[in-house]
C-alpha cells in the first residue's frame, strides 16, 4: 500500500514534468551543425515590444536554414539586466532593443562583441553612437508630448507649441507625464528637458519641472496608465488630460488603428525644437560562451539593418527605420511628425547620471 | 461559556503514545522531502545564487548595502509604510469579507456559485486592466462620479481618489476578498451548527455567541486567510505603483525600482533579505498561535449546516452581503466588460473588438490567436493545479502538527515550527530577486531551465503552493485524531486511513486551494514576467501587448481579451467546484 502510494505521487510527479505537450521542447540542445539539413538555431533576446511579420521572419530562416528563436522578457531594462547577469552563460546569441538610455550600461559590462555589418554604410552616422560598433543602431522613436486636438479645438484653446508653454496658467491641471524612476517613456522625456533647459544656468530643467508641478501636472506609473487611463484621446472618455507624453509615431497608430478611418490624426505630437527625446534602438551580438553559430549571428544583425526587416519596423515596433534606403509606409508618411533638432543629452552622461537625476527629479516633483 | 481547550490536547497526548506502536506506516519524512526537495531546489538555490552574487559585487562579500539601508531614514519609511497598508489592507478585508463568508456557510441560495466564482475573476486580472477598471468607475468622469455629479447638481468631482491611500486599501480589498471568503467560508460551512445553538439555549446572546463560541472555533481559518491577505499586500507592486502612483513605496517596490533602473543589485539584494526576514518571522510568530489554537472539531456534512433563509432578516443578510460583493468586486468587472462590447467612436453595441481577436491583419509573426492564448493559459494553470496539489497535500499532512498514526511527535514539533514558515517563504519573496535568481541558478544541464516552459510551471507552483498548505491545513487539523485512531485500529493502511478519514474532510478545502493555484497561474503571479521565455503567450501577456500601443483598435482588443480571461477563469471556477474525489464532495 505504501508503495503504491509513492508511485502514485512519483506518477503524478512525473506526468506534470512531462507537460507542456507535444509542441514543446522543454530542453533544447545546443543545436551541433552536423548535417547542412538541420536548420540552425540563433537566440535573439529581446524586449516585449518586439514583433516582426511572419513573412520576413520566414524569409531569413529559409535563406539560411535557420530557426530563429525570439525570447522576450520585460521592457528593455530588465533585459538588458539579464543579459548582463548570464553574461557567463549568455541566453542567446544576439540582444536586441538596448537604446541610448541604456547603452552604456551595456557596453561597460562587455556584453557585446564589435561586429562591422556592412550595412551600417546605409545608417546615418549620427544614430552610430558606439564607434566600435559593439551596438549597431536598428531603428528610433521620439519621445514627444501628445495632445488631444479635438479637446483642444472644443475649449477653444491653443495647443502647446513647446516645452515652455505647459509652465503657463492657461495649461495648469492639463498634462500627464511618467514617472522617470519606472517608465522608460517617463526617463526619456526627463531627459529631453535636460537636453531643453540644461542643469545649470538660471532656469534648469529643475526649475522647469518645479513649474510643472505647480501648474499640477500629472505623474503616474507608466505609459499604459498615462495614455489609456488619464489621457482624454487615449481613455474611452475617462481621462481628463489632454497632453500626454508619448511618442511622436503615437499620430499614426492612432490612425492605423482607428475604429473607423481618420481624415486626419486624432491627436498631433510637439515636435518643436529640442523638445522631444531620440530613442535609438540598438541591436549586438553577444559575447558568447564557447563556440556559436558566429556567422548566423551576423547574417540575422544584417538582415535586422537590412531593407526587408527594416520596412516591416514601423507598423510592427512603430518606430521609425534606421537605413536610410527603408521606405516609410503610406500612413507613417502621411501622418508622423519627425522632429528635426531632438534634445541633446549624451548617452554616456545619461549611466553616470541616471540615479541623481531622477533622485533630483523626484525631490523636485514629488516629495 | 467557553470550550474547553484541554480537551484538544489530552488527545494529543495520548496519540504521541500510540504513533510509536504504528511506526510502520509511511514516514513522514519521505513524504516531506519531496515538497522540500522542490524548494530548494527551485526556490533556496535560486535565491542564495542571485543574493551572493549581489553581494560581492567584485568578488568580495560584504554587507555593507544592508547598513546602508538601516541607516537610510527613506528605507525604514517604506518598511513602515509597507507593514501599515498591509496590516490595514488585511483588516479591512477580513472585516468585509467575514459576514459574506458567513452568509455563504450558513445558506443556501440560488447563483451562489455563481457569485462565488465572480468575486475570485478579480484575483487574476493585471493590474493595469484592474487600474483601468477602477478608472472607468471610480475615476475623475467615472461612472460614480458622474451620476453623483448628476445628483448633486455639481459640475467638478466629487470623489478624488487617484492616487490616494483609500484606492490602494481599495484595490486590495477587491483582490483579497475572494481569499478570506473561499478560506474562512468553507471552514465555516462544517462547523455543527449545534454548538452555537446550544450556547443560544444557555441563554447567551447573538454576539456573545460569535464572540465565545464561533470567533475560537473559526480563528485557524481566519488566521490562515489573514496571513495570506497580509503578504499578498505586503508585497504587493502593481497596485502601488498604478493606483497608489509615485508617491507610495513598499518594500518590492523599492526592489523593482534598484535592480532594474540602477542595476543596484547589493542595495536590491538587502531590501531582498529584509523582505524574506519579514515574513520569516511573522509566519513563524503566527504558526506558534496557530499550533496553540487548533483543536479537532465534529464536523458536520454542508446538508446539515445550510439551508435555505427562511425569515426575511436572513433574507436580507443574504442580500446585503452579496449586494456589497456585486458593488465592490463585480462592478468594475462589469464596467471592462461594457466598454469591450461599445464602439468609442459611435457608442454602438458591438461585437468588433472580439472579432478582430481573431484576426491578424498586419501578419505578424506575433500575433496570438485568441484560441492558443487560452490553451497556454488553462494549461499552465492546470499543471501549476496539479503540481501544488500534490506537493501542497505532502506539505500539510506534515505540518499537521497534531500528528497522526504516522506521525511520531516529539522530534517532529520543532521540525514542523520551523517547515511551516518555510514553505510561505516564496510568497513573501520579491519576483524581481527571484526571476534573476533563475537567471543565474538555473543555467547548466541537468537545470537549464531558464528559457523552458516547465520555469513558468515551477515559479507558479512556488507561489501557488503556500495557498494550497494554507487552505488544506485547518482542515487537516481539524480532523478528530480518534477517528484516525479508530480507522488504524481496525486494521487501515495509512494510506487507507488517509483515504477514508482524512480525505472526505479535506476535499473541500483542497478544492479551495486548487482554486487558487489555478488563479495564481491565470494571473501569471510572480518571478514569470521577468523569465525570458519562447513564444508561448498567455492571456495576461497577450493583454499586456495590446495595451503597449496606441490606437481604440488595440484598447477595444485588450478589453475583449480581459473579458475572455474573466470568462475563462469564471467557468474554469466553477468546473473546479464542481470536482469530486471519488465518492467525497459532501463535506
Amino acid at each position: 500500500m505504501k508503495r503504491k502510494m509513492v508511485f502514485a505521487l512519483i506518477g503524478v510527479l512525473v506526468l506534470t514534468a512531462c507537460w507542456p505537450g507535444p509542441a514543446v521542447p522543454t530542453e533544447v540542445p545546443v543545436p551541433v551543425p552536423t548535417t547542412p539539413v538541420q536548420p540552425r538555431k540563433v537566440r535573439v533576446m529581446t524586449h516585449d515590444s518586439f514583433d516582426i511579420s511572419e513573412e520576413t521572419l520566414a524569409a531569413f530562416e529559409a535563406q539560411y536554414n535557420a530557426e530563429i528563436e525570439i525570447l522576450q522578457a520585460g521592457d528593455a531594462g530588465v533585459v538588458l539586466n539579464q543579459a548582463i547577469l548570464s553574461r557567463d552563460n549568455p541566453l542567446a546569441d544576439v540582444l536586441y532593443g538596448v537604446d541610448n538610455t541604456l547603452l552604456s550600461r551595456a557596453l561597460e559590462a562587455g556584453i557585446l562583441d564589435p561586429y562591422d555589418s556592412p550595412l551600417l554604410a546605409e545608417i546615418p552616422d549620427y544614430l552610430e553612437l558606439d564607434s566600435q560598433h559593439r551596438a549597431l543602431p536598428v531603428d528610433y522613436g521620439d519621445v514627444c508630448l501628445n495632445y488631444d486636438k479635438s479637446w483642444f479645438a472644443e475649449h477653444g484653446l491653443t495647443p502647446p507649441a513647446n516645452l515652455r508653454g505647459l509652465v503657463q496658467s492657461e495649461y495648469r491641471s492639463l498634462t500627464v507625464v511618467e514617472n522617470p524612476a519606472t517608465s522608460s517613456p517617463g526617463l526619456a522625456f526627463m531627459l529631453a528637458t535636460i537636453g531643453h533647459f540644461g542643469e545649470t544656468g538660471d532656469y534648469t530643467y529643475l526649475d522647469y519641472w518645479a513649474g510643472l508641478r505647480d501648474n499640477d501636472v500629472l505623474v503616474v506609473e507608466g505609459w499604459e496608465d498615462a495614455y489609456w487611463g488619464q489621457f482624454t484621446y487615449g481613455s474611452g472618455g475617462e481621462g481628463d488630460r489632454p497632453i500626454v507624453v508619448s511618442y511622436a509615431s503615437s499620430p499614426p497608430v492612432e490612425v492605423y488603428f482607428a475604429e473607423e478611418p481618420f481624415e486626419e490624426a486624432p491627436t498631433e505630437a510637439v515636435v518643436s525644437e529640442s523638445s522631444c527625446f531620440r530613442q535609438i534602438e540598438f541591436v549586438g551580438i553577444l559575447v558568447p560562451k564557447g563556440a556559436q553559430n558566429r556567422d548566423l549571428a551576423e547574417a540575422w544583425v544584417d538582415f535586422m539593418l537590412g531593407t526587408t526587416f527594416q520596412e516591416d519596423i514601423p507598423l510592427h515596433m512603430f518606430m521609425f527605420p534606421a537605413n536610410q534606403n527603408a521606405a516609410l509606409p503610406e500612413v507613417f508618411a502621411k501622418f508622423a511628425l519627425i522632429p528635426e533638432h531632438p534634445a541633446e543629452v549624451d548617452y554616456a552622461a545619461i549611466e553616470a547620471n541616471r540615479e541623481v537625476w531622477i533622485e533630483a527629479w523626484t525631490e523636485t516633483v514629488l516629495r | 461559556m467557553k470550550l474547553d481547550k484541554g480537551t484538544g490536547r489530552q488527545g494529543d497526548k495520548e496519540k504521541g503514545r500510540q504513533g510509536k506502536s504504528n511506526a510502520v506506516s509511511l514516514s513522514p519524512g519521505l513524504l516531506v522531502s519531496v515538497p522540500l526537495a522542490f524548494l530548494l531546489l527551485f526556490y533556496f538555490y535560486p535565491i542564495a545564487s542571485i543574493l551572493t552574487l549581489s553581494f560581492a559585487p567584485e568578488g568580495r562579500f560584504s554587507l555593507a548595502a544592508l547598513g546602508k539601508l538601516i541607516r537610510t531614514p527613506y528605507y525604514l519609511q517604506t518598511l513602515w509604510f509597507t507593514t501599515w497598508q498591509a496590516a490595514l489592507s488585511t483588516l479591512l478585508t477580513v472585516g468585509l469579507a467575514l459576514p459574506g463568508a458567513y452568509v455563504f456557510a450558513r445558506y443556501d441560495f440560488p447563483g451562489k456559485s455563481l457569485v462565488r466564482a465572480l468575486t475570485t475573476v478579480p484575483f487574476v486580472l493585471p493590474t493595469i486592466v484592474v487600474a483601468l477598471a477602477f478608472t472607468a468607475f471610480l475615476g475623475p468622469r467615472g461612472l460614480l462620479n458622474l451620476a453623483l455629479m448628476d445628483l448633486l447638481g455639481l459640475d467638478r468631482p466629487v470623489l478624488d481618489l487617484q492616487h490616494t491611500l483609500t484606492i490602494i486599501l481599495l484595490a486590495h480589498v477587491f483582490y483579497n476578498y475572494t481569499l478570506v471568503l473561499r478560506i474562512v467560508g468553507t471552514y465555516w460551512a462544517n462547523l455543527d451548527p449545534r454548538l452555537e445553538e446550544a450556547a443560544r439555549m444557555l441563554g447567551a446572546d447573538r454576539w456573545r455567541v460569535f464572540r465565545e463560541v464561533t470567533l475560537p472555533l473559526l480563528s485557524p481559518a481566519i488566521g490562515a486567510a489573514a496571513l495570506l491577505v497580509f503578504i499578498f499586500c505586503f508585497t504587493s507592486f502593481g497596485v502601488i505603483l498604478v493606483l497608489g502612483g509615485p508617491r507610495f513605496a513598499t518594500l518590492e517596490v523599492e526592489i523593482y525600482r534598484q535592480t532594474i533602473q540602477y542595476l543596484n543589485l547589493p542595495l536590491a539584494a538587502a531590501l531582498s533579505v529584509v523582505q524574506i526576514l519579514f515574513t520569516f518571522a511573522l509566519m513563524a510568530v503566527y504558526t506558534r498561535l496557530q499550533a496553540r489554537l487548533a483543536r479537532p472539531l465534529e464536523l458536520r456534512p454542508r446538508r446539515v449546516t445550510q439551508r435555505r433563509p427562511r425569515h426575511w432578516r436572513e433574507w436580507l443578510a443574504v442580500g446585503v452581503n452579496v449586494g456589497l460583493m456585486l458593488a465592490l468586486l463585480v462592478t468594475p468587472l462589469a464596467a471592462l466588460v461594457e466598454r469591450s462590447l461599445t464602439l468609442s467612436a459611435t457608442g454602438g453595441v458591438s461585437l468588433a473588438f472580439y472579432r478582430q481577436l481573431f484576426y491578424n491583419p498586419r501578419g505578424s509573426a506575433f500575433y496570438v490567436p485568441p484560441v492558443a492564448a487560452v490553451r497556454n493559459s488553462v494549461g499552465f494553470a492546470l499543471a501549476t493545479v496539479g503540481l501544488s496539489v500534490t506537493l501542497g497535500l505532502m506539505a500539510a499532512s506534515v505540518l499537521d502538527s497534531r500528528g497522526s498514526a504516522r506521525s511520531p511527535r516529539p522530534r517532529g514539533l520543532r521540525l514542523r515550527r520551523l517547515l511551516d514558515p518555510i514553505f510561505m517563504l516564496p510568497l513573501g519573496t520579491s519576483a524581481v530577486t527571484l526571476g534573476l535568481g533563475y537567471i543565474v541558478a538555473l543555467d547548466e544541464p541537468p537545470l537549464n531551465l531558464r528559457t523552458s516552459p516547465l520555469l513558468v510551471v515551477l515559479a507558479h507552483t512556488l507561489v501557488a503552493l503556500p495557498f494550497v498548505v494554507r487552505s488544506v491545513l485547518p482542515a487537516l487539523r481539524s480532523i478528530h485524531p480518534n477517528l484516525r485512531e479508530a480507522a488504524a485500529l481496525l486494521g487501515g493502511s495509512p494510506w487507507r486511513v488517509w483515504r477514508e478519514v482524512d480525505l472526505p474532510i479535506v476535499a473541500r478545502a483542497m478544492l479551495v486551494g486548487a482554486v487558487f493555484a489555478f488563479t495564481v497561474s491565470m494571473g501569471e503571479f510572480g518571478a514569470t514576467s521577468l523569465i525570458a521565455r519562447p513564444e508561448r503567450p498567455t492571456m495576461p501577456i497577450a493583454i499586456y501587448r495590446f495595451l503597449g500601443r496606441p490606437g481604440a483598435v488595440n484598447y477595444g482588443q485588450a478589453l475583449a481579451m480581459s473579458t475572455l480571461l474573466m470568462l475563462v477563469c469564471t467557468l474554469g471556477f466553477l468546473a473546479i467546484e464542481r470536482f469530486r474525489v471519488g465518492e467525497v464532495g459532501e463535506f
